[in-house]
């Protein structure tokens, strides 16, 4: 399936489709996006280079095994947790917020780096599934 | 002080643990001259508990609590009474001289410190079971004895023959294991408590609740596998399979007590009733008698003292049936009696197997002229064992047949049942202690030299013990017996152990049983030919029935998991989705109005038609397309198609989530499709027609499911609740993500925890296969 077309744009589509997949997991809280699917944009991105460049390829630009987003994930999503217990004493998963909003991307709180965690699970859990059904199929 | 004193009582059980886990990374040190310092252990908690013994004499009773699951009830009491002492002591005492004895028995075995690991823990458990008042924590120790007597027993583990009774035994006792647990757990129900002390005091409760014949069943059913009472006791045979150290331990004074020791405890909860006495009376008295018979047609020396030990057990059971404060003295004291020369006859059953080679009993005569200290440690202990005066053993039988002679109406026929016994006890006895000795000695053993101290000195201790308590019985008067019969809830403190009562009826079937016996002796000889004798009846015993019943199940769940889990996919898919359309379609039948309120659905629009059409031509071209590629894609298409009508109701969440998914789905599909070979016929029509009339339904079925919850009030509630509050309190202006995120975080988390899961599963299945394949 290496045609030089879709090779040329997959070298072009991964940054964007990377970019967009932020912009989707940024924007959740307010319009539709959110971790989950902007995680599997991500995939898709990746997914659609090893389509285009062969999955060795795919893997040398990654360097380290998308599996290690997996607990990487869990982790920001349980730091994310646990957050509110160290800073102001309140329950698991409250949600805590900064006062003042950031330029671009708008209100900081708990939940997007929570949405952070579950957008690295994703990424994880569908590259390690693909590229692992690939290998052995 | 007292309090730290209080607290060592936990740490001591924990040390056989630690001592455990501390061989694990020790063991190859522990393994040379150096096996016999772990010895030091048991006699460490010897020393410990036997310092108890002057508060338990006082009258005494030490309790420790800490908190383990206190939302649950389960703590970690423990009572050291005493009944528990005698144990505890047995346990660590006999332990302490087992410890010594292998460190020459296995000597440079390359797994000692594995044996001793496991011994270790064993030891560690037992005393849990015996000292724990909560029971769910007795039963969390009785669990862990079945599970190291089962490393124990299959420790010969290259032995076919071993690791099945290892298995057997483990069966066996596992299943009274669970039996205990439902026991306990009801129990506890019942009285509202799971303390043991607690529940004395509720005994009425628990006698006149509806449950009780069901707790005293399961309570009897752990007792009994535990303790090898007919028809459970096969076990305990096949369990000689285990080095000889292991059968001492076990057999003698812990792992087969422990259901003794469990009807001693609950003696005073739930004993005093009809059900309770006969049953243990005639299980007891079965067991006793059968098994004494049996010791007649073995010729292996561990089979004689195998039976004779489930023969001794037997008697025990019997005594707590009888109930009375008689026989309940002559149990304390037969534990007793019974845990000193039976370990003394297993060690030097150990001692002849190791030093001739054989445990044949034709074949040995004649080794005290080799083995002299082994040939005195055996024959005081058949001395012992017959209950010849001025033993210990003949105290214990003179309280036994104390007990049977003062019951009542049937005191004749259990006194002759108890007098058999015992005949046939004394010959097995003698047959293990003496009949090894003397004689001339065959020529092929006059090369047989003595072991190591370390081995004929523990059988030398343990059988001097048997004499001398039979000749100062005040040793243990006070501080074990009188203590122990209070604990059993009848009033001990004027028990006096004598060893002489005068010319009366006891005395005198005191002697009918030794001269009995002696003459059995003399006539009987072990052979061969009964043996085999005996082996003809072999298909209608218990052993022979349950295997069977096992193999039998075996093959019916190989039957059935061959019908289930056949490998197929395509079948569990069908199976599943069957087993959901009889399950929920069966709850919609009944419960369901079909009452739909058609005016609140939405006007169908011609966007709407036209992708419902789109899906259409998709799953038709999906199931009649000859490529599996086409198929993938037209299943793209309806995934999309259903994105595209998530758009149109304004979820644009899920239209997304939806896009992705299906478009992941696909390329998923078409890597693995792109490696497979050209599409096959894999079902025929009828096939075909089946799986289409049964997808049929279950969509069917998911549409009336769709429509009954609309109709439920309560979903727009939860709605209102999520749309009003995303941002009042969380902040956010996508409800979808909210409810993600925040609401139901804790779910999400979960969610991705299971992703997870699956990944790893799905990378590690398909990467250890091909290793695997490598390797090959």
């Amino acid at each position: 399936m290496k045609t030089i077309i879709l090779r040329t744009a997959s070298d072009y589509l991964l940054p964007l489709l990377l970019l967009f997949s932020i912009f989707i997991l940024l924007r959740g809280h307010y319009l539709p996006g959110g971790g989950f699917v902007g995680g599997l944009i991500a995939s898709i991105a990746f997914v659609l280079h090893a389509f285009a460049n062969g999955l060795e390829n795919t893997k040398n630009l990654l360097r380290l095994h998308p599996g290690y987003l997996m607990p990487l994930g869990l982790l920001v999503a349980t730091l994310a947790g646990l957050s509110p217990i160290f800073v102001e004493n309140l329950p698991f998963m409250t949600g805590i917020w900064f006062q003042e909003p950031l330029p671009v991307i708008g209100m900081i709180g708990s939940a997007l780096f929570f949405d952070i965690g579950v957008y690295l699970v994703v990424i994880g859990v569908s590259l390690t599934i693909i590229f692992t059904i690939t290998e052995s199929a | 002080m007292l309090l730290t004193l209080y607290k060592l009582m936990l740490i001591a059980i924990l040390t056989g643990f630690l001592f455990s886990i501390f061989l694990v990374f020790a063991g190859k040190y522990l393994k040379g001259r150096l096996a016999i310092l772990s010895a030091l252990v048991p006699l460490g908690l010897f020393v410990y508990f036997l310092n108890f013994s002057k508060r338990i004499a006082n009258g005494e009773v030490i309790s420790q609590t800490f908190e383990w699951v206190p939302s649950l009830g389960v703590n970690l009491g423990f009572t050291l009474d005493g009944v528990s002492l005698i144990f505890a002591l047995m346990i660590t005492g006999i332990g302490f001289l087992v410890f010594a004895y292998t460190a020459a028995y296995l000597k440079g075995h390359e797994f000692l410190d594995r044996f001793y690991g496991y011994l270790g823990i064993f030891m560690a458990a037992m005393l849990g079971v015996v000292l724990s008042d909560n029971i769910i924590s007795l039963f969390v120790f009785w669990e862990l004895t079945s599970i190291s007597s089962f490393f124990l027993i299959g420790f010969n583990n290259k032995e076919e023959a071993s690791r099945k009774s290892a298995i057997l035994a483990l069966a066996i006792t596992g299943t009274g294991g669970l039996l205990l647990l439902a026991g306990v757990l009801i129990l506890g129900n019942v009285a509202g408590t799971y303390s043991i002390a607690e529940m004395l005091s509720s005994k009425e409760v628990i006698a006149d609740s509806a449950h009780y014949i069901l707790i005293v069943l399961l309570i009897f059913g752990a007792a009994f596998t535990k303790s090898a009472q007919f028809p459970f006791h096969f076990w305990l045979p096949g369990a000689m399979k285990a080095p000889t150290p292991v059968s001492t331990y076990l057999h003698s004074a812990t792992m087969v007590k422990a259901g003794v020791y469990l009807l001693m405890r609950f003696t005073p909860v739930l004993g005093s009733t009809e059900l309770w006495n006969s049953t243990l009376i005639i299980v007891g008295a079965t067991t006793m008698v059968y098994a004494a018979i049996h010791t007649i047609f073995r010729t292996d020396l561990k089979g004689i003292l195998a039976y004779s030990t489930i023969s001794a057990l037997g008697v025990l059971v019997f005594l707590i049936g009888l109930g009375t404060q008689d026989a309940l003295l002559a149990a304390c004291v037969f534990i007793l009696v019974h845990a000193l020369y039976k370990a003394t006859l297993f060690l030097v059953t150990g001692i002849i197997d190791h030093e001739t080679g054989t445990r044949d009993i034709t074949k040995l005569a004649g080794l005290r002229k080799v083995l002299l200290p082994v040939a005195i440690a055996g024959i005081l202990a058949a001395i012992s064992n017959a209950g010849i005066p001025p033993s210990f053993g003949f105290l214990g039988k003179d309280l036994i047949y104390e007990a049977t002679l003062h019951f009542g109406n049937s005191a004749v026929l259990l006194t002759i049942l108890a007098i058999v016994t015992n005949i046939l006890l004394l010959y097995a006895g003698f047959l293990a202690g003496i009949k090894p000795f003397t004689g001339k000695l065959p020529t092929t053993f006059e090369k047989v030299h003595l072991p190591s101290f370390l081995m004929w000195l523990p059988p030398l201790i343990l059988a001097t013990l048997g004499i001398l308590i039979g000749l100062f019985p005040s040793i243990i008067q006070g501080s074990l017996i009188q203590p122990a019969v209070t604990a059993l809830g009848e009033s001990g403190s004027e028990i006096q152990l004598k060893l002489w009562h005068g010319f009366n009826l006891i005395l005198a079937l005191s002697a009918t049983t030794i001269g009995v016996g002696a003459l059995l002796y003399f006539i009987m000889k072990p052979s061969q030919k009964l043996e085999n004798g005996i082996a003809k009846l072999e298909f209608i015993a218990p052993q022979t029935l349950v295997e069977k019943f096992g193999f039998g199940f075996g093959k019916f769940s190989r039957f059935t998991t061959g019908l289930i889990q056949n490998g197929y996919l395509r079948y569990y898919v069908s199976v599943i989705i069957l087993f959901l359309v009889i399950l929920t379609g069966y709850t919609l039948i009944q419960n369901t109005k079909y009452v739909f309120d058609y005016d609140s659905f939405s006007v169908l629009t011609v966007y709407e038609v036209l992708t419902v059409l789109v899906m259409i031509v998709g799953i038709l071209f999906t199931v009649f397309t000859k490529s599996r590629l086409a198929a993938v894609a037209a299943m793209g298409v309806v995934g999309l198609a259903i994105s595209l009508i998530f758009v149109y109701y304004s979820a644009p969440d899920l239209a997304m989530t939806q896009f992705s998914i299906d478009t992941l789905t696909v390329i998923l599909f078409v890597l693995v499709l792109y490696k497979l070979p050209k599409y096959l016929n894999f079902s025929d029509y009828k096939v075909r027609i089946k799986d289409g009339v049964l997808s049929l339904v279950f969509g069917a079925l998911i549409t009336v499911l769709a429509l009954e919850v609309l109709s439920e009030p309560q979903g727009s509630q939860l709605t209102d609740y999520y749309a009003e509050n995303a941002y009042v309190l969380a902040k956010g202006k996508n409800v979808v993500n909210v409810i993600l995120v925040d609401f139901r975080g804790i779910d999400t988390f979960m969610e991705i925890a299971v992703l997870t899961i699956a990944a790893i599963g799905v990378f590690s299945l398909l990467k250890l296969r091909l290793t695997s394949k490598n390797r090959r």
